[in-house]
């Protein structure tokens, strides 16, 4: 480990190693900040997947519960609107990539492009989840005591409620995660167009993408499991 | 204090020439503290938070203790009618003190367990020492991330608002473990105390993880894994914990919050939920948690009993990889918190068996310590006192804990008086103990100022004597079935409380008598005319190569290691920590 502070440039490209204007100086090298920065992004991306784990968990357990009430419940989620905002969550992910390439190469008119249609697919995806959300409330179909599906006419047996609570929990949180995305994402646009990012230093889109694709990814386990129960 | 290998050291400083300001005058003024991003400002304003809740648990557990010197319920309902209402009383009305005492009792030992869990013995190490000390033993400037070790530090102080918002908000009387159903029923202030655990826990993670990734790559040249003071190693372990466990108690906390204030009913049975998946998403977190209290506290030893026996560690390599064995381990054993709560057979044999594997590296730990001090030159400075106090204390709390992880002598001492003393026996018997410990250790490196070493060795034997009194018939009461968190008792148990109750007060009057002695050394008339040597105990780890205390930047120019930290022969010899 130790020959990493005493020769960067013995292995790099010219030019890769040279201190930016982001240098941190309690960092000895511009490599030793960017390795920093991304290790932490990546220790910080498996407490979000610990923090999901235990929602999975309440799921997995109320579904080995109450079988037949999840496979009834879940019939009510909208499954073409499910489909569409996985297509529009990957998607995003191939934009996201394309900026994190761009930033690499110094193509800011592609960074900016490319966070833009990225930050629009994120909106995309929380109009649909707005309008799914709406059509929840209207039939009734909430967590715990405020369930009153079936004075909207629906009739699930069971602990519907449950199935519920365990849905706006999940795509919650989700939805939570999709709007810091789109708070970051924008910051690092706003990084972008005052021309920040180049071939020397590129950590904060890298890192950001790296959580984009994390939210993304979350939502590709969600969907089968919510909608496609069957 | 020092020794005169120290004075050696002292002249190879002024060899160096003219001393440059300590971190803790290079900057002025409170925004300077404030806001500060060094680590070694930092970890001293961890200390102070820390210490400061110290003392608000320890004052709710004399509360109690007091009420249990005699069976009958008297001395809360006594305060309660003499505290003004503005104050939580009653203001003179006896009836509604003694309406309220059980209620009452309920609560103090909720905030003692809260408070000294949550905000103290979970960042007290790895807050103040681990801050101060990490990039100091690694050579690095500062931790990888100063502004998050910042944002922790701030995120954790909004987190004890809450904490100290339930208090004035009526309390919380659920125990630190916030067990459900009762803790989804009842009227206190759940909701706020769970956002305050919930945001510490943020404060956790984020430590964790600057921790976690300064080891990777803060590392001065020539610091490979295995010349890490163990310090760095086990907080390299409880970083691991921090970052794996604590995100599972905030969805837990979170799950909960929903659960009183939508009513899910996923904990609920009367609603098709479960209690007991509470359990196990809470001890998820909580027992690795219990390594994330105890595994500083064995970096501390570690280093202590190397220092002062002025030898080599024994088993490096063995106390470093138990380290993270515990870690791994200690994700994997929840259930034994469970053993009486309708776990299936299998799991709770499952469990029982992982349980005592975890004995395996803290015993290789325990041996380690005890091969150091064979034929060594042990010094009987006050740490050392508490590191032989540690080692005594520690493995009482650690072998009691195998007759609870035995499922039916669990039957049997399962929320006794036994459990709470195994717990204190290894959380202040083990971890405080090797705090204080270490606060003796690091003071001077850390303040530049020396206490008076007389008064602090009859402090540690008066925290000797009290911690044992205290809890040590505490194994005898709850083998004799004396339940804990009980309010009055038969009258039978009356002498054993008593003795408990005097050894809390001999106790606590140690503790504050420390306090004492180190807030005097503080003050402007005791600084000492010379400045101390940088090397207090010719230590050979790097924090003690630099100036005491130590510069912003921590040292001048890159320190280059070529040898490992506990080369005490060459040191003696040379009077040098050789690391340039
Ligand atoms: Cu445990």
């Amino acid at each position: 480990m130790s020959t990493d502070h005493e020769s960067p440039k013995a292995h790099r490209p010219e030019g890769a190693h040279e201190p930016h204007a982001f240098f941190a100086h309690h960092f000895n090298t511009p490599d030793q900040q960017a390795g920093a920065a991304k290790l932490g992004m990546w220790v910080f991306l498996s407490t979000e997947i610990l923090m999901f784990s235990g929602l999975f968990l309440a799921y997995f357990i109320v579904r080995m519960f109450y079988p037949d009430m999840v496979l009834a419940a879940h019939e009510h989620l909208n499954k073409t609107a499910g489909g569409i905002n996985t297509v529009v969550l990957i998607t995003s992910s191939v934009t996201m990539a394309l900026a994190v390439r761009a930033a690499q190469v110094g193509n800011t008119p592609a960074i900016k492009r490319n966070l833009l249609l990225t930050i629009m697919f994120a909106g995309v995806f929380m109009v649909v989840k707005y309008f799914e959300y709406t059509a929840k409330f209207e039939h009734g179909m909430l967590p715990g005591k405020y369930y009153t599906a079936f004075e909207h006419g629906y009739y699930i047996p069971g602990n519907p409620h449950i199935f519920f609570a365990v849905y706006f929990c999940m795509t919650g949180l989700h939805g939570i995660h999709v709007l810091v995305g789109i708070g970051v994402l924008t910051w690092v646009y706003i990084r972008a167009s005052k021309g920040h990012f180049g071939p020397n230093y590129y950590t904060p889109v890298e890192n950001v993408g790296l959580y984009w694709h994390l939210v993304d990814l979350i939502w590709i386990f969600l969907f089968p499991l919510l909608y496609l129960v069957r | 204090m020092a020794d005169d290998k120290s004075k050696h050291d002292a002249e190879h400083a002024e060899g160096h020439g003219k001393r440059e300001p300590s971190y803790l005058v290079a900057q002025r003024g409170l925004k300077s503290w404030l806001f500060t991003i060094d680590h070694k400002r930092l970890g001293l304003m961890y200390l102070g938070s820390t210490l400061l809740f110290f003392f608000v648990g320890g004052v709710a557990a004399i509360l109690f203790r007091t009420e249990l010197l005699t069976p009958a319920g008297d001395f809360i309902p006594w305060l309660l009618s003499h505290l003004p209402t503005a104050l939580g009383g009653t203001g003179g009305d006896v009836e509604a003190a003694v309406a309220q005492s059980a209620t009452t009792y309920n609560k103090l030992f909720t905030v003692h367990g809260a408070v000294m869990v949550f905000l103290v013995i979970i960042p007290a190490v790895p807050g103040s020492l681990g801050n101060f000390l990490l990039p100091l033993m690694l050579g690095a400037k500062d931790v990888a991330f100063p502004r998050l070790n910042l944002l922790s530090f701030w995120v954790y102080t909004l987190g004890a608002c809450f904490f100290l918002y339930t208090l004035f908000a009526g309390g919380l009387d659920t125990g630190w473990t916030f067990y459900t159903p009762y803790s989804s029923t009842t009227g206190t202030a759940v909701v706020s105390a769970l956002f305050g655990a919930f945001i510490l826990g943020f404060s956790s993670i984020l430590t964790g993880l600057n921790f976690m990734v300064t080891i990777h790559k803060m590392r001065a040249p020539g610091m490979t894994w295995n010349r890490m003071p163990l310090f760095c190693w086990s907080i390299y372990a409880t970083a691991v914990i921090q970052v794996l466990a604590t995100p599972v108690l905030a969805i837990t906390l979170l799950l909960l919050v929903v659960e009183r204030t939508l009513n899910i009913g996923i904990f609920d049975p009367a609603m098709g939920g479960d209690p007991v998946l509470f359990q196990h998403f809470f001890w998820f977190y909580s027992h690795p948690a219990v390594y994330i209290m105890i595994l500083p506290g064995f970096g501390i030893i570690s280093e202590l009993v190397a220092v002062h026996s002025r030898k080599h560690i024994f088993g490096y390599k063995a106390i470093a990889l138990s380290s993270v064995a515990i870690a791994i381990i200690s994700f994997i054993v929840w259930g034994h918190h469970m053993f009486v709560s309708g776990q299936s057979e299998l799991a709770a044999i499952v469990f029982s068996f992982l349980t005592f594997a975890v004995a395996v590296p803290t015993a290789i730990k325990v041996f380690s310590w005890v091969a150091t001090l064979y034929k060594g030159s042990i010094q009987f400075n006050t740490p050392m006192l508490y590191a032989l106090m540690f080692l005594f204390t520690f493995s009482i709390g650690g072998l009691t804990g195998v007759f609870l992880g035995t499922l039916s002598v669990d039957v049997h001492l399962h929320d006794t008086y036994f459990v709470v003393a195994h717990f204190h026996y290894v959380m202040m018997g083990g971890t405080i103990i090797a705090f204080i410990g270490g606060l003796h250790h690091w003071w001077p490196k850390m303040t530049g100022r020396t206490y008076s070493v007389w008064q602090s060795k009859w402090a540690a034997l008066l925290v000797f004597i009290g911690f044992n009194m205290t809890f040590f018939n505490q194994f005898v009461l709850g083998q004799q079935g004396m339940p804990r968190r009980y309010y009055t008792y038969v009258p039978q148990f009356q002498q054993q409380h008593m003795m408990s109750t005097i050894g809390s007060y001999i106790l606590f009057l140690g503790l504050l008598w420390i306090a004492i002695y180190l807030l005097a050394s503080l003050r402007r008339s005791a600084a000492p005319k010379e400045p101390l040597p940088d090397n207090t105990w010719g230590g050979a780890s790097l924090e003690w190569s630099t100036q005491t205390p130590p510069i912003e930047h921590n040292f001048h120019g890159q320190p280059r290691v070529d040898t490992d930290p506990y080369n005490f022969p060459q040191i003696d010899r040379t009077g040098e920590v050789d690391h340039h």
